[in-house]
């Protein structure tokens, strides 16, 4: 029975390369997944089917493929194409656009099955994401049809350019300049830390239009060959490497007033705006690497003898292995209110949307940490997954607002109140 | 051109490989609480039959089931994987502990013949019995022709061109429609469901028939009397020399 659906799962893989690790992956996806951290728990028939299909795509597309993104360094765009032809390009976009146009709960779900396959290529496609789904909101009619649709294909990749080296936690107070010459706006500035960056073909970018402060940010939308648009060097990473990280370097760069979204002094609305789902669809990236972290974890320590017996058998670990199961699934609950909580506009959603990714991406990252150390020396090898999970979710604790800064929204909500 | 309706049977709604125990009765494997899906073998016949809607070969895919609600979850998979709509033929309980091929052919042949299929795509096996008899035995029983362990199939006109594999390679046989296909590894890779087709499948109708309403009869002809779990490995014998070797191999009567 176990032997000719292994075999049929062997025809599936497309690569030979790594074919130990994919073959440790592909038993995790097949297994019957322990009911009680079950993702599946809780979700519509419909929900499941999303989440069955991007479990498949994570399983068969990328894991095979996690471990050589990582050390080469590559972008897949080829896979990422291929989820974007399964309507992952635009998750939350208007279907008129191309999207597919589920709810964030829906999104959610899918980023955490599609994390188990690679953290960083998920990650990315939720940036993408994002993008597409502020230039949807945000934009006019004539700026949605010219960008939408290519972003929901994945013809054209985005990217989001907010932090500056001078501004990271302090967002609102960025340099970058636009001023108004005629019908063009001419940027002068850079930007920190992008992802894609230099790969991407379009940009959206925060900028000051008008006075000091978040009241004086504009959002425009400036085109990969725009003159004046050139790029840093690619920054080496501690993980996230199949997306590239550079510095965009704005110099005089004229975009026409037409690519901007929204009216001037309205462009930190927006960025705050998609970085509350951003934020989400993070968090449900944590969410996806604990949850696979801890399968790996379980099944080593059935696996592993010391002492005579299996570590499954020895009290602390077991105790530990509870604990973290039970971290994954206070962090799931959280993370997927939060998503109800946006989808509905509820007046906590802001702040649930900061609680969901501090306590998620820390919780998920003491999950892989300790799912690290109970692979003891084998844990730190690249021929294991594990330690490609930690180092891939250890910066979910710092982007899209680092956790320090996801305190002083909650904080601010709190006091303001009073 | 066929305008002709299909029959795609997903009716094995298999348990996933997790630790399978045996009950402590030894009646069978515990099923509760396993996560189920659909054989890969089906997914791959409803792959082929959407294949040959999408070449306009064939009019409409209709994909089966039986078993209780849960099989509706594996309908819709086929469902949003491009088939049009569902029968889900309700076996529940003891019935469906011990419904097997010789049943599902009985229901899938007064289907095939309610529904006017032309043609009945079904999986060459299931994953988890193995049994390898219900694409046949639906053949015989509507006395049809069957192409089995499918790895190729073109439509050319009123008749079928199957490669089928087989332990000496591949034959090649032609045989007229209606048939029956039972498809193997090789026949096609299934597509992914894509968003927006899962969500097109909510609207796609799925029918509920009960196996009485199509006159068939799910007495068992088989009683199971024990399924044990397979013998533990036995530890080796160390032995000094080849005559020692011999001896043993003689002792235990293997030679």
């Amino acid at each position: 029975m176990a032997a000719a659906s292994t075999i049929f799962r062997f025809a599936r893989l497309t690569s030979c390369a790594g074919k130990s690790r994919s073959l440790i992956f592909n038993r995790i996806q097949r297994r019957g997944i322990a009911s009680c951290i079950d993702p599946s728990l809780g979700l519509t028939d419909e929900q499941k089917e999303f989440q069955k299909v991007a479990f498949d795509f994570a399983a068969n597309e990328m894991a095979p493929h996690m471990a050589e993104w990582d050390q080469k360094e590559i972008f897949p765009v080829e896979c990422m194409r291929k989820a974007a032809q399964l309507g992952f390009g635009g998750i939350y976009v208007d279907p008129e656009m191309g999207g597919s146009g589920l709810t964030r709960l829906d999104t959610s779900v899918i980023f955490e099955a599609l994390s188990t396959g690679c953290v960083s290529t998920t990650a990315y496609i939720s940036i993408h994401n994002m993008c597409n789904w502020m230039i949807d909101t945000f934009g006019n009619t004539e700026q949605r049809e010219r960008f939408c649709p290519d972003l929901c294909t994945m013809d054209k990749f985005a990217s989001y350019c907010l932090t500056e080296p001078g501004s990271g936690s302090d967002a609102a107070s960025l340099l970058t300049s636009a001023q108004l010459k005629g019908d063009h706006y001419v940027l002068n500035g850079s930007k920190a830390f992008i992802s894609g960056g230099g790969d991407t073909d379009v940009y959206v970018v925060m900028c000051r239009t008008g006075g000091q402060g978040a009241k004086g940010i504009s959002c425009l939308v400036v085109e990969k060959g725009t003159p004046g648009l050139s790029f840093g060097k690619k920054e080496q990473k501690v993980g996230w490497n199949s997306q590239p990280t550079r510095a965009v370097i704005l110099e005089d760069c004229a975009v026409p007033v037409t690519n901007r979204l929204g009216a001037e002094g309205q462009g930190f609305n927006i960025a705050m705006k998609g970085l509350n789902g951003g934020r989400i669809n993070i968090a449900s990236c944590s969410l996806g690497a604990a949850h696979a972290c801890v399968q790996l974890a379980r099944d080593h320590m059935s696996v592993r003898k010391q002492f005579g017996e299996p570590l499954s058998s020895n009290q602390f670990l077991q105790f530990k292995l509870a604990e973290m199961a039970t971290k994954l699934v206070a962090s799931r609950l959280l993370v997927r209110e939060a998503a109800r909580a946006l989808q509905d506009n509820r007046p906590d959603a802001v702040a649930l949307c900061s609680m969901a990714k501090l306590f998620a991406t820390d919780e998920c990252f003491t999950i892989c940490n300790q799912a690290l150390q109970m692979h003891g020396g084998y844990g730190y090898l690249k021929d294991y997954a594990v330690q490609q999970f930690m180092r891939d979710i250890r910066v979910h604790q710092i982007l899209e607002g680092t956790n320090e800064v996801m305190r002083m929204i909650i904080a601010r909500g709190l006091l303001t109140e009073s | 051109m066929l305008c002709t309706p299909i029959l795609s049977t997903t009716h094995t709604h298999i348990f996933s490989l997790s630790q399978i125990r045996v009950k402590p009765d030894h009646s069978g494997v515990v099923t509760d609480g396993v996560k189920h899906s659909m054989n890969p073998f089906c997914e791959i016949a409803v792959e082929e039959a959407v294949k040959l809607k999408e070449k306009k070969l064939i009019k409409e895919v209709v994909a089966v089931s039986c078993g209780p609600t849960q099989v509706q979850e594996t309908i819709r998979t086929a469902l949003a994987m491009g088939a049009d709509r569902g029968i889900h033929v309700e076996v529940s309980g003891k019935d469906y502990e011990t419904l097997g091929p010789l049943q599902v052919s009985k229901i899938m042949a007064a289907l095939a013949k309610k529904e006017e299929a032309q043609l009945v795509i079904l999986g060459k096996q299931a994953i988890d019995d193995d049994c390898n008899q219900t694409g046949q035995m639906t053949a015989a029983l509507l006395d049809w022709p069957q192409g089995t362990f499918a790895s190729e199939v073109a439509i050319e006109g009123d008749k079928m061109k199957v490669v089928r594999e087989i332990d000496g390679g591949l034959e090649t046989i032609q045989i007229s429609m209606p048939a029956v296909i039972t498809a193997d590894l090789r026949l096609n890779t299934p597509r992914y469901a894509t968003l927006p087709n899962i969500m097109k499948a909510k609207k796609k109708k799925i029918a509920n028939v009960k196996p009485a309403d199509l006159g068939v009869d799910l007495t068992s002809r088989i009683q199971i009397l024990s399924v044990n779990d397979p013998p533990q490995r036995q530890a080796g014998v160390k032995v000094e020399t080849v005559d020692d070797l011999v001896a043993k191999l003689k002792e235990t009567g293997r030679i």
